[in-house]
């Protein structure tokens, strides 16, 4: 029998405020700050402290909930969710719960099968808990991030495949870095994923017992973690078996989820409205200033990239993966006389390698755009070769540099001279003669040999066009 | 004439001319409190020192600075929910016995910048659930008017305080009539605000949609000098009202009569168990203010029988949810011979809290529990909405209302304290008022076996400056708020 998987995602991200939600402590990186220093009595839950609002955690998530073509309630109200647990000081949570921020919402993804929607169900805010660590039999809280601003964005349960979770997990970090209301530092934790899963019968549209898992904080953990789960209750049902209803765990390591709550366990949150906040009344006026300050988002630029730049799909979607690659790209282009086309191939392939290779971040490329455009151009004018220009190309992600400069230091000058040329050819063809034999009987494909050959005796330096036109000429003089 | 008999007015004016100092005012309360208090134990905390920092900081103004307010260099005392930086603030709880708080309330921040002397911090019932102060989780403060009757609940220390001449005045909270009830069985004036008039931010809380904190003072002027000085709105607390806060002594001292105000009497407030020298006392009272010019008619607020259940239903809801961070983890109580997290918990709390606060927060867990919110959360908040309907209506063709603070007069240490049922019922005529957030004051209005009746005049959102106003001139005519307890004198 085939099983097919039905999940829901639940996504908190961390909004780019510079102060807490509901205090004015600063939001500081919860991994270099010294713990413990950025706190105040609302956050540490003292007696008799009191929650205000943040106006611009409320601006950063009605920005995603208009970008996620959400449906924003001018009233909406925050509610306590009710739990002990030493990281959360009040006993509850300010979240939001029958009356949320936005609601009604969706997110193209791309699958196998083509373009696929997946209807966002709410967007709601929430504050952060403190960090929990232990160590030699103790254990340590740090209240820094207690009171940070989260927001939660949660599907329908439309996604299929633990492919699909991913598509759609990229694709929601892509936007919520092009909003610029998340730093999308995954290690960092600003963005961790909970998984509700269920399988059922191929073709059926019942909705069986789900599990959720929760903390899966990486794409590979929530693609693993997915896949792991729909397998596990495939098996079960498989070999007649019921699927209990629970709270998950993942393990990295092992690859596999464990139990944390049944569901005699699973929390009441109690839930009632937070009687220290009035609800949350948003002018329209203001909702609507900022949905004409939003940006250009990745499925629009996507368009635009493949329509102004005449870039195939593929092309365009490697350069707006990143909002900062698909600046830089632009930057590149209008600073360069070059085809964008040109530019788009030079990016995807030498720049990316290197991007990747040394593990640079997007927020800190190494090559101003200025001189990548003029490495690009001196190819376009034939000033260098294109296989030079990867050396150059080389020296400026290692040591930096001007790639004119570069270009003449290391002597890689493009070289259209005949005689020079001409000279290399007739050593090779001498020092040859089997080869050129062989390709004179129809071998046709040593021709990129003996190119490769005269590059390298060039050092690269040799016009690609003019060798082949003299090598050319040179093996079919040898005929004669 | 002994200083403590003096109101605020009095005092100022002593202080302002130089006649006394600050100190030499808070040595003198100072050493009444050590006299008196270890048999009426109206303070939790007696801050000596700082006491006499503060008043000498205050003499220092009063030499130099101009701009003295009537409250600068007046002592006073605070009921132990309200946060005070680095001084005990425990809520009469074990859980929060040596909890000292690293910032002040705004009530408390507004009298330090008026320069007026914290006296102490005063007894209460455990987190304020209680209207005895036979909840307090260290001891019953007694009654000033007779040691075997309890002074009311929950700001019972306050009142006792301000009514045994221990305090000028203090600041109490009303959550369900924890201001008024003391008020009227101690024989003082109280007020409790207009719901956001008086920041909450400090204030410990035990309903966050109901807590107040009030002014209680020897009378309608003292009490108006004090809402002055701690009302107004506070960015700290998003439920503060924006509206500019009156200069209410002024307008006292301009009124001459009640001309022109119309007083509304609901009948479900006099009704068959209600003690008749109550009654009889009451109506004598209304008697006076119709004789001071107002009109007098009868209303009904006809959801009335509904305000106890009601009351007590979302107020042990949001307090089990307030209580929830008494863990043992950050402040107050620690268990940490414990097993596990889960044992910390149970044991700190077990230990920390008392009978009835374990009782609130077990009746709110439920109410609030999956499957039970719609029926008793949900239907609560809606009767709710009847009932500040019936207030609204009311006051279409009313200033005020007036009705008794409580059916009977201070009942007897002891007697009501194992029947929990019978306790909440002595709120009967309170919880309205809070369930509705408009203010009311309570005055004392007659003596019946030497116990003081008081008197509660409510009236709209905001409307404090006729409240204040109607008891002004209830006191201009009649001297009951200026009788005092035996012990005024001094110990019997």
């Amino acid at each position: 029998m085939k099983y097919q998987a039905v999940i829901g995602l639940e996504v908190h991200a961390e909004l780019l405020t510079k102060s807490k939600m509901f205090c004015g402590c600063a939001v500081v990186d919860s991994i270099t700050a010294k713990p413990n220093r950025y706190i105040c009595p609302v956050c540490t839950g003292q007696p008799g402290a009191l929650p205000v609002l943040n106006k611009k955690a409320i601006e950063l998530a009605v920005r995603v909930g208009l970008a996620l073509g959400c449906q924003i309630h001018t009233e909406s109200i925050f509610a306590r969710k009710n739990y002990f647990y030493p990281d959360l000081p009040k006993g509850y949570q300010i979240s939001q719960y029958d009356q949320p921020l936005a609601t009604d919402g969706k997110i193209q993804i791309e699958t196998e099968a083509g373009i696929k929607e997946v209807r966002i169900r709410r967007v709601h805010l929430e504050e952060d808990t403190g960090k929990l660590s232990h160590a030699d039999a103790h254990s340590f809280i740090d209240y820094n991030r207690s009171g940070v601003p989260l927001l939660e964005i949660v599907t329908e349960p439309d996604l299929r495949s633990p492919e699909e979770v991913r598509a759609y997990a990229t694709k929601l970090h892509a936007i919520l870095r092009y909003l610029d209301v998340n730093s999308g530092d995954m290690e960092k934790g600003v963005i961790r994923f909970e998984a509700n899963v269920s399988v059922r019968e191929e073709g059926s549209d019942q909705l069986n017992t789900r599990t959720e898992i929760k903390n899966l904080n990486s794409f590979r953990a929530l693609t693993l973690g997915t896949e792991y789960e729909i397998q596990r209750q495939g098996e079960i049902y498989a070999r007649g078996g019921i699927v209990e209803q629970e709270t998950l765990g993942f393990n990295e390591a092992t690859g596999k989820t464990y139990s944390q709550r049944g569901k005699e366990e699973a929390h009441d949150y109690r839930y009632f409205p937070e009687p220290d906040l009035p609800p949350l009344v948003l002018d329209s006026a203001w909702i609507e200033s900022i949905r004409a300050s939003l940006p250009e988002l990745p499925e629009a630029k996507m368009r635009r990239f493949i329509e102004q730049y005449e870039l195939t799909p593929q092309e365009a979607r490697l350069l707006i993966s990143e909002k900062l690659l698909a600046d830089y790209f632009e930057e590149v282009v209008s600073k360069s006389k070059s085809p964008a086309k040109m530019i788009s191939s030079w990016i995807a392939g030498e720049f990316m390698r290197y991007m990747n290779d040394m593990n640079l971040d997007m927020a800190k490329i190494p090559i101003d755009a200025e001189d990548l455009a003029q490495l690009i151009d001196m190819v376009l004018d034939k000033t260098v070769s294109g296989s030079s220009a990867k050396v150059v190309l080389a020296e400026m992600f290692k040591n930096g540099g001007k790639p004119a400069e570069i270009v003449k230091a290391k002597n890689l000058a493009q070289v259209s001279d005949e005689g020079f040329i001409q000279d290399i050819i007739t050593k090779i063809l001498n020092d040859n003669p089997k080869e050129v034999e062989q390709f004179l009987a129809g071998k046709e494909s040593l021709l990129q040999w003996f190119m490769g050959q005269a590059a390298r005796a060039t050092r690269g330096k040799a016009d690609p066009t003019k060798t082949k036109e003299l090598l050319l000429k040179a093996v079919e003089d040898k005929r004669k | 004439m002994q200083l403590h008999e003096l109101s605020i007015q009095e005092t100022h004016e002593l202080l302002s001319s130089r006649k006394i100092s600050s100190e030499e005012l808070t040595r003198a309360y100072l050493e009444r409190i050590h006299r008196l208090d270890p048999q009426i134990k109206s303070y939790v905390t007696v801050a000596d020192e700082l006491a006499l920092e503060q008043a000498r900081d205050a003499d220092q103004r009063l030499k130099t600075d101009e701009s003295c307010t009537p409250l600068t260099g007046i002592p006073y005392s605070a009921k132990d929910s309200i946060s005070t930086r680095g001084i005990n603030t425990t809520c009469s709880s074990k859980i929060l016995e040596n909890y000292k708080p690293f910032y002040d309330a705004t009530a408390i921040k507004k009298l330090i910048s008026t320069n007026s002397v914290l006296l102490g911090k005063n007894n209460m019932d455990e987190f304020g659930m209680g209207s005895s102060t036979e909840n307090s989780g260290f001891f019953t403060t007694r009654n000033p008017w007779n040691f075997d009757h309890v002074p009311g609940g929950s700001s019972g220390g306050s009142a006792a305080a301000v009514a045994a001449g221990l305090a000028p005045f203090a600041l109490g909270e009303d959550t369900g009539g924890s201001v008024r009830m003391p008020a009227s069985f101690c024989g003082i004036t109280g007020l409790k605000t207009t719901y956001g008039r008086v920041s909450r931010y400090g204030l410990i809380p035990l309903v966050s949609s109901f807590d107040t904190i009030g002014p209680m003072a020897l009378s309608a002027y003292d009490v108006a000098l004090v809402l002055e000085a701690i009302a107004g709105h506070d960015r700290k607390d998003s439920t503060s009202r924006l509206e500019s806060v009156q200069n209410y002594s002024a307008s006292l001292k301009q009124s001459e009569n009640l001309r022109g105000l119309r007083i509304g009497i609901p009948k479900e407030y006099f009704v068959e168990g209600l003690d008749p020298e109550v009654d009889s006392s009451l109506r004598t009272a209304i008697k006076q203010i119709e004789s001071l010019g107002a009109e007098v008619v009868e209303v009904s607020l006809p959801h009335t029988q509904y305000a106890i259940p009601v009351y007590y239903l979302i107020s042990f809801a949001e307090a089990s949810s307030n209580l929830a961070k008494y863990d043992g983890i950050r402040f107050g109580l620690s268990e940490r011979n414990a097993e596990s997290l889960m044992d910390v918990y149970l044991k700190t709390r077990e230990l920390g809290f008392g009978a009835e606060t374990k009782r609130r927060i077990m009746l709110g867990t439920f109410a609030l529990s999956a499957g039970y919110y719609d029926a008793y959360y949900l239907k609560a908040q809606k009767v709710r909405t009847l009932i500040r309907q019936d207030f609204e209506k009311a006051f279409e063709s009313c200033d005020a209302l007036i009705t008794p603070v409580s059916p009977t007069t201070a009942f007897r240490i002891g007697e009501k304290i194992t029947n929990p049922l019978d306790m909440y019922l002595s709120d009967v005529f309170v919880v309205a008022v809070n369930l509705a957030g408009i203010p009311a004051l309570s005055v004392p209005c007659g003596l019946s076996n030497g116990l003081p009746i008081g008197m509660q005049i409510m009236g709209p959102l905001l409307s404090e400056e006729t409240l204040l106003r109607i008891g002004h001139m209830y006191q201009s005519q009649t001297d009951w708020h200026t009788k005092h307890p035996p012990c005024w004198n001094d110990l019997p």
